[in-house]
């Protein structure tokens, strides 16, 4: 349709054949700027699609969490004074109960860490919380460890199952249990091996191929040093020379040895690569291989084509193999936090429904904690609820009347355009200065509460404040002076002008500006640095003056922990403070539309 | 041209003839000098309003009509560099005394601007409004009588009546401009300023405002600022002509009109100038 009028016009008013090329041009360059445009919104969408995508994928895990609920033996538990009980014990004994066959200092001892250090804690939370609940059976539940939640959530490793498929027999001596197929079964995974061992050796043979250049390199260089000593240099040259042969010889030992054991390493491995489809011994280096028959699991050691002999992780020595298993699992156990064994415990506390995923309802109630199953973001989010509500309290009516000020009443001289000139500068303050002048004028010189809300919101208000009154005044400034004439000339004093009629029609305006003032204000990290406020709180802030720390901050500091459970925690945290963020903006949203709907 | 204009301006003119001894204006302008920072926008105008009756200045863009009808409740006090010399008497008061409260001049003088300016607020609470700060009213009845009563006189109930609740901004451009004219007469002022009412109406519009404006004579002293001649004939009993700041001649309408003593005051009404 606009395409035929556009032919039309052509015809008929652009009749050169210049104008007509003019015309084209600008068609043309209309539809590059249109094509232009939507390309970078699509660049931006996708973007912004990615990242909360990666954010939310990751985070989302840390929303939910496997808890135990064992039955705990609290009959010696003295009920008259349940504060002071020893939990850690009770804990301890509900784990083992589970499994009596464990005997092993050791091996009870890595029982223990199945579950949460935090464990006792939750426990006694609970028992406190509802005392007559003592008797049940399932009473209570606490967390697993984070490395066996992270297992069940899958993010641990990979690994796969296959049916045993043939006929077997079982033999045990003892300490290893062999299990004989009847025919060739452990071929393919064997082969695996085999393909790893080979090309660990070419990695192995390729390192040595660059010790063996950088050899040849050193042996050069000290060839052409001995040159220089026989033609006898002068003697200034001569110490540097020698400190070079020095070096030289020592490197050239130490490479040797190297190369030595790189060849030996090599040959090893090239060596075990060709024997291993006749049989090989599984490493901690390698994928670990499990065999499930009846109740036990075995974990295998050592692999021949029809038999796989290695020890007992869990039940008895089994009698009946039919419907035996394999299960391969792709990371090998010195590549991760989680034992082979301890993988089977958790099977098995699943499997008995003892352990069941359920709403994290520690990271939704708790603050902050060393161990990421016990941290929790109710205390930064707290803290960050209440350095808000002091900043906005702070900066939305000093920002508005310093607006309203300036804009309506302030003579425009000198002073009020100096004035006028520095709230723009403050604007554009990295936001750390205005922790420094936190630091030095609130703490140092008022002597004010380090990592206190009430004195991170009057940071961050200061921080917000050029802004929202750039914005007010901008807004205000928008207002039709139509209005103004109108209000004066039924004789309303300035004051009754702006509260009555300009103020109210600049609100939106004004919100706005304030929203972005506070968006910005709780994303802030650096000005709180410098007030303490990047503390490791563990309480929940009661109240203004309590330690406190900020979302923003509990995610710059969990960001920097190394266990894997932080990093969910981490996008978990952001996404609490994007979605505080969103309700924020839609409050003011609300707000905004009350405000419009009496244009 | 302008040196033409110049030199008659600056002879002796019937308007800085006669002064003190006519005691009846209600508003009175004597040596009304006006300075925008150091621009000046008047100079030295003499000019009487008499008691209901319809004023209309009129001249050329730029000539100063408007700046004098604001001088006269004091709109001007909001452009900062706007500075006011000579005296505006209202019943023998001068307003620019520093003991006048421009609050209550405000009152007493409303001004219904070029542009339809309601409030962004319903049509009963536009008019609300100024009897409201002002505390004219009682109670709600009584409020709401004047606001009904000065909707009705502003010739507006008919079409309002039933929608007092809906946005003022919600009407058509003339019932807008009623709405204003209401709202500017609920505060009971004596002295209506209208800055060229109809500028931004249809004829129809403003045929209904300028037979309101007839009516409204009865109560108010009325002074119109308008570019329309006809408009300034049809609805004014006394015009005076300002061109470059200079009020050139003021009289009876129908005087200026068919008799204009000076040259430029015909040139411009005749179509010359302007």
């Amino acid at each position: 349709m606009t395409e035929q009028t556009v032919t039309t016009a052509i015809h008929s008013v652009h009749t050169s054949g210049a104008a007509r090329g003019r015309l084209r041009k600008r068609y043309r360059a209309e539809r590059i700027f249109k094509l232009l445009g939507q390309l970078a919104i699509l660049v931006s969408v996708a973007f912004l699609v990615t990242l909360l995508s990666t954010i939310v994928w990751k985070g989302l895990p840390a929303f939910t969490y496997n808890f135990a609920s064992i039955p705990f033996d609290l009959s010696a538990v003295d009920t008259s004074n349940l504060a002071k009980a020893d939990y850690d014990a009770v804990v301890r004994e509900g784990i083992r109960a589970r499994f009596p066959d464990v005997t092993s200092r050791s091996d009870r001892k890595l029982l223990g860490s199945l579950l949460s250090s935090g464990a006792p804690i939750i426990l006694r939370e609970q028992v406190l919380a509802h005392p007559a609940d003592l008797d049940r059976a399932d009473a209570f539940s606490v967390p697993i460890s984070d490395y066996a939640d992270l297992y069940l959530k899958g993010q641990i490793t990979a690994s796969t199952w296959e049916d045993g498929g043939v006929a077997a027999t079982v033999g045990s001596d003892g300490e290893t249990i062999t299990l004989t197929a009847s025919e060739v079964r452990f071929g393919p995974v064997l082969a695996t091996i085999a393909r790893r061992l080979e090309s660990e050796a070419v990695a192995t043979r390729s390192r040595l191929a660059g010790a063996l250049r950088s050899q040849e390199r050193m042996t050069a260089e000290l060839a052409g040093l001995n040159a220089q000593i026989a033609a006898g240099p002068a003697a200034a040259d001569r110490v540097w020379i020698d400190a070079g042969v020095a070096r030289l010889t020592t490197a050239l030992a130490a490479l040797a040895t190297q190369i030595a054991d790189l060849e030996a390493a090599a040959t090893e491995l090239e060596a075990r690569a060709v024997s291993a489809k006749d049989g090989e011994s599984l490493t901690p280096a390698d994928p670990s291989l499990l065999i499930y028959a009846g109740d036990a699991a075995i974990k295998v050691e050592a692999l021949t084509p029809t038999t796989a002999s290695g020890v007992l992780l869990h039940g008895g020595v089994p009698t009946d193999l039919s419907g035996w298993r394999m299960r391969l699992i792709d990371v090998s156990e010195a590549n991760r936090k989680l034992s082979d064994r301890e993988i089977v415990w958790t099977d098995q506390l699943v499997a008995e429904g003892y352990v069941k995923a359920g709403f994290n309802w520690i990271f939704a109630t708790r603050g902050a904690s060393r161990e990421p199953e016990m941290a929790g973001v109710l205390g930064a989010l707290v803290g960050s609820i209440l350095t808000l509500v002091v900043t906005l309290g702070l900066s939305f009516p000093i920002g508005v009347g310093a607006a309203v000020y300036l804009e309506e009443f302030a003579p425009k001289n000198r002073w009020t355009t100096f004035i006028e000139v520095n709230i723009n500068n403050l604007a554009a303050v990295p936001s750390i200065v205005f922790g420094l002048l936190g630091l030095a004028v609130f703490l140092n010189f008022f002597g004010l509460d380090r990592s206190a809300p009430y004195v991170g919101g009057m940071v961050l208000a200061l921080m917000t404040l050029p802004i929202i009154i750039i914005a007010s005044r901008a807004a205000l400034r928008a207002v039709p002076p139509s209005i103004r004439e109108a209000a004066f000339g039924i004789g309303a004093s300035p004051l009754q002008t702006v509260m009555h009629h300009v103020l109210p029609l600049a609100m939106p305006g004004i919100m706005t500006g304030t929203i972005i003032g506070m968006a910005h204000a709780l994303g802030e990290t650096a000005p709180l640095l410098m007030i303490g406020m990047v503390a490791f709180v563990v309480d929940i802030p009661g109240g203004f003056a309590d330690p406190a720390t900020l979302l923003p901050v509990q995610i710059f500091m969990w960001a920097d922990f190394p266990e894997p459970a932080f990093e969910q925690r981490t996008s978990a945290a952001i996404l609490v403070l994007l979605g505080f963020l969103v309700a924020m903006n839609a409050l003011a949203v609300i707000l905004r539309k009350q405000f419009e709907r009496r244009w | 041209m302008i040196e033409e204009s110049l030199t008659v301006a600056n002879a002796p003119t019937a308007a800085a003839a006669p002064p003190a001894a006519r005691e009846i204006g209600k508003v009175r302008g004597r040596n009304v000098n006006v300075f925008y920072g150091e621009k000046q926008a008047l100079f030295d105008v003499n000019l009487d309003i008499e008691r209901n009756q319809v004023t209309s200045l009129i001249g050329p863009s730029g000539c100063g009509k408007s700046t004098f009808l604001r001088c006269i409740n004091r709109m001007n006090d909001t452009i900062p560099i706007c500075r006011v010399t000579g005296e505006i008497l209202l019943d023998g008061e001068d307003i620019y005394n520093p003991d006048i409260d421009v609050v209550e001049l405000r009152a007493r003088v409303g001004m219904v601007f070029q542009k339809p300016n309601p409030f962004p607020k319903s049509i009963f609470e536009n008019v609300a409004y100024g009897p409201r700060i002002h505390g004219m009213a009682q109670d709600k009845n009584e409020l709401e009588e004047i606001v009904i009563s000065s909707i009705r006189r502003a010739g507006l109930w008919a079409e309002v009546k039933d929608r007092l609740a809906e946005p003022g901004t919600s009407l058509s451009g003339g019932q807008q401009q009623r709405l204003c004219i209401a709202r500017a007469i609920a505060t009971k002022p004596e002295v209506l300023l209208m800055d060229e009412p109809c500028s931004a109406l249809d004829p129809i519009a403003t045929a209904v405002i300028e037979e309101l404006i007839d009516e409204l004579r009865e109560n108010f002293t009325i002074v119109i600022v308008t570019h329309s001649m006809q408009q300034a004939a049809r609805v004014s009993q006394k015009t005076a002509f300002f061109h470059l700041g200079k009020l050139i001649e003021e009289g009876g309408t129908e005087d200026i009109f068919t008799n204009p003593k000076h040259k430029q005051t015909q040139d411009y009404i005749t179509g010359r100038i302007g």
